[in-house]
């Protein structure tokens, strides 16, 4: 059994696309995103103020604003920059002032507030009461943070599946399972060890991403890291037996790979990777929760953001384990080994 | 089915081939030997011993070695991980040093096995079956394809394993392979014995030991069947295989050839073509079926 995962291992570092897919790919994405979405303090709001009577002097007035970035734009730029979401609101001087946005969009619901805000103050509006900003930024409470945990949980899933899922039908239709059979090996064994040989890799792919996260963006893990890893075995384990079952019975590589797709995709839509599931309606939470990446990353989150122990996180644990057994008792009896 | 109503025994010692064209059920018999295919009825006793799941099997399996005929391996893998790996299925069995002696692949050992030549690759396979020390080695169709000196290179090999004191049973649509390799064939077709034996035996049973092959420019006149038949020495007549000619098996080549010529003389046919050959196994299979093996 020693010698298959070796040699599961050797046949997946020697395919560097699988690695770059498996390592670097959720590292480009978890770079490309924290980017995207890092915080650098409420950013400024771009509105346009469309050219016309006094216009230079309303857009002077937001300008002065630390939150806004006013530009004097003609009707047609202002409209094609509105629609393509580069401004978020366009103000048309005049009497009344217009205000056209689209209020749907977050931003521009912001940007009607704090750009009235500022018309009004300098035409002389008084607050009646005071208030005083206090500001959060708490380590945690940040895109990044969510994320991370998150592209862990679609990490563990995509290289479980695609890892165990791709190598047993390639075997498959080699006819090298059936060469195995012809010798004493057990089959046991020969399922286990690609569960032997993912754990290996497992500790790659969890020091990778979440020593990027600490490094590039200081996502640290409160809770201990042995919850950690302790989860992400488990969760590791259980994908392995999920791809042994996608990859039970199918004989092509075009077969098993649209298997994968129908497995994954609904999970990396559905179970909290990029956002949280709580955006979808109330009915399908029940259905969400059960699946076994959203009970993952709940508690990848659980552990990795609020510090969580292990006994708080039961029930996600308790799913996560009972699709890989399920799956890996479901595959041993259908599997197909000619 | 693919197979239906065989009787075959292998003696300890023996290098027995399964012999027929493609689809003459050879590969689906020797997998129901190997215990990879179920037999839909009948009894098989590898080694003294019927397969059984489980325990028994595994230990049964630790004394066999079997080469299948479409295993690809790892292509990713060097030859000597390949041979490590099905090593460690067995408690028994050759270092990965000896058996890479055997089939002398020690210069690739470091090379992995996608950069293999198709003759490498083969005995490669037949490494990964030799490993366990078996007593018996199952080859399926050990050297299609291969090229004449990498077929002779395997056959060394088996003939080797064969000098240690090793059983072979294996499958072929060669006759030439057969002929040197095996003491024993059966020959197969629709998935029945038609013929077994000695190839020796099964030669001679063809009742003349040499074959005359012609053709004429203006092909064969129906009355020229009957004093052919007559020549002295001639023991069958039969279409020939290329179309249009005549195929006969004769015992005595010297006094039969001349013969036949004056006979084509007088009756004014020109020969378009004219080979003659010792009798093969090629020979046996069209005189049992009528069809050529190679063809099929």
């Amino acid at each position: 059994m020693y010698q298959l995962a070796l040699s599961r291992m050797r046949e997946f570092y020697r395919e560097p696309e699988a690695v770059f897919w498996v390592f670097g790919f959720p590292i480009v994405l978890a770079f490309a995103l924290g980017l995207a979405f890092r915080n650098t303090g409420p950013g400024k709001l771009q509105v346009g103020v469309v050219a016309g009577p006094g216009d230079s002097a309303v857009a002077v007035v937001l300008d002065s604003s630390p939150r806004l970035l006013a530009t004097v734009l003609d009707t047609a730029t202002a409209r094609l920059r509105l629609r393509t979401g580069r401004v978020a609101l366009l103000v048309i001087p005049g009497d009344p002032i217009v205000y056209r946005y689209d209020s749907t969009r977050t931003e521009s619901g912001l940007a009607r507030l704090e750009v009235d805000d500022v018309l009004q103050r300098e035409r002389g509006r008084k607050d009646l009461v005071a208030v005083r900003d206090d500001r959060a930024v708490a380590p945690g409470s940040r895109y990044i943070d969510f994320l991370i945990p998150g592209l862990l949980g679609m990490n563990l899933l995509g290289s479980g599946i695609w890892g165990v899922g791709f190598s047993v039908v390639q075997a498959r239709q080699r006819k090298l399972l059936k060469r195995y059979m012809a010798t004493p090996m057990r089959r046991s064994h020969y399922l286990l060890s690609f569960i032997l040989s993912r754990l290996v890799f497992l500790i790659v792919e969890v020091v990778a991403l979440v020593g990027f996260g600490w490094l590039l963006f200081g996502v640290a893990v409160r809770g201990s890291f042995a919850t950690l890893a302790g989860i992400t075995i488990l969760g590791s384990f259980s994908f392995a037996g999920l791809g042994l079952l996608v990859a039970s019975r199918a004989k092509t590589i075009e077969g098993v790979s649209g298997l994968m797709n129908l497995v994954m995709l609904p999970m990396w839509i559905l179970s909290g990777t990029f956002f949280s599931y709580a955006r979808f309606p109330d009915a399908m939470i029940p259905f969400v929760k059960a699946l076994p990446l959203t009970a993952l990353n709940d508690a990848l989150r659980a552990v990795m953001i609020d510090g969580a122990a292990v006994t708080s996180l039961v029930t996600p644990l308790v799913i996560v384990v009972a699709w890989g057994a399920v799956s890996f008792v479901i595959a041993l009896k259908i599997f197909r080994w000619r | 089915m693919a197979v239906a109503g065989l009787d075959l025994t292998v003696g300890a010692g023996e290098c027995f081939g399964l012999l027929g064209p493609n689809g003459a059920g050879k590969t689906t018999t020797i997998e129901i030997l190997e215990g990879l295919t179920p037999p839909d009825s009948g009894d098989v006793e590898i080694l003294g011993t019927p397969w059984r799941e489980g325990a028994a099997g595994r230990a049964l399996r630790e004394r066999l070695g079997i080469q299948l005929q479409e295993t690809q391996l790892a292509d990713k893998l060097t030859v000597s991980e390949v041979l490590a790996l099905f090593r460690s299925f067995y408690r028994r069995s050759h270092t990965v040093e000896e058996v890479l002696a055997l089939v002398e692949l020690d210069e690739k050992r470091k090379a992995r096995v996608v950069t293999l030549s198709g003759g490498q690759k083969q005995r490669l396979a037949v490494a990964c079956a030799l490993v366990s020390k078996p007593e018996l080695l199952f080859l399926d169709e050990p050297t299609t394809g291969l090229d004449p000196h990498s077929r002779r290179q395997l056959w060394e090999i088996i003939r080797r394993f064969r000098a240690a004191g090793g059983t072979v049973l294996l499958t072929t649509h060669y006759m030439e392979e057969a002929e040197r390799l095996c003491d024993r064939v059966a020959i197969m077709d629709h998935g029945k014995v038609i013929a077994l034996g000695t190839p020796r035996e099964l030669i001679a049973s063809l009742g003349a030991e040499h074959v005359i092959e012609f053709a004429l420019s203006d092909g064969v006149p129906e009355d020229l069947m009957d004093p052919i038949r007559g020549v002295g020495g001639v023991t069958a007549v039969r279409p020939g295989t290329g179309g249009g000619g005549l195929s006969l098996t004769v015992t005595e080549l010297h006094r039969t050839l001349p013969a036949l010529l004056a006979l084509l003389q007088q009756r004014r046919l020109e020969l378009s073509s004219l080979t003659t050959h010792h009798a093969t196994l090629d020979d046996v299979f069209v005189a049992l079926t009528g069809r050529q093996l190679r063809d099929t």
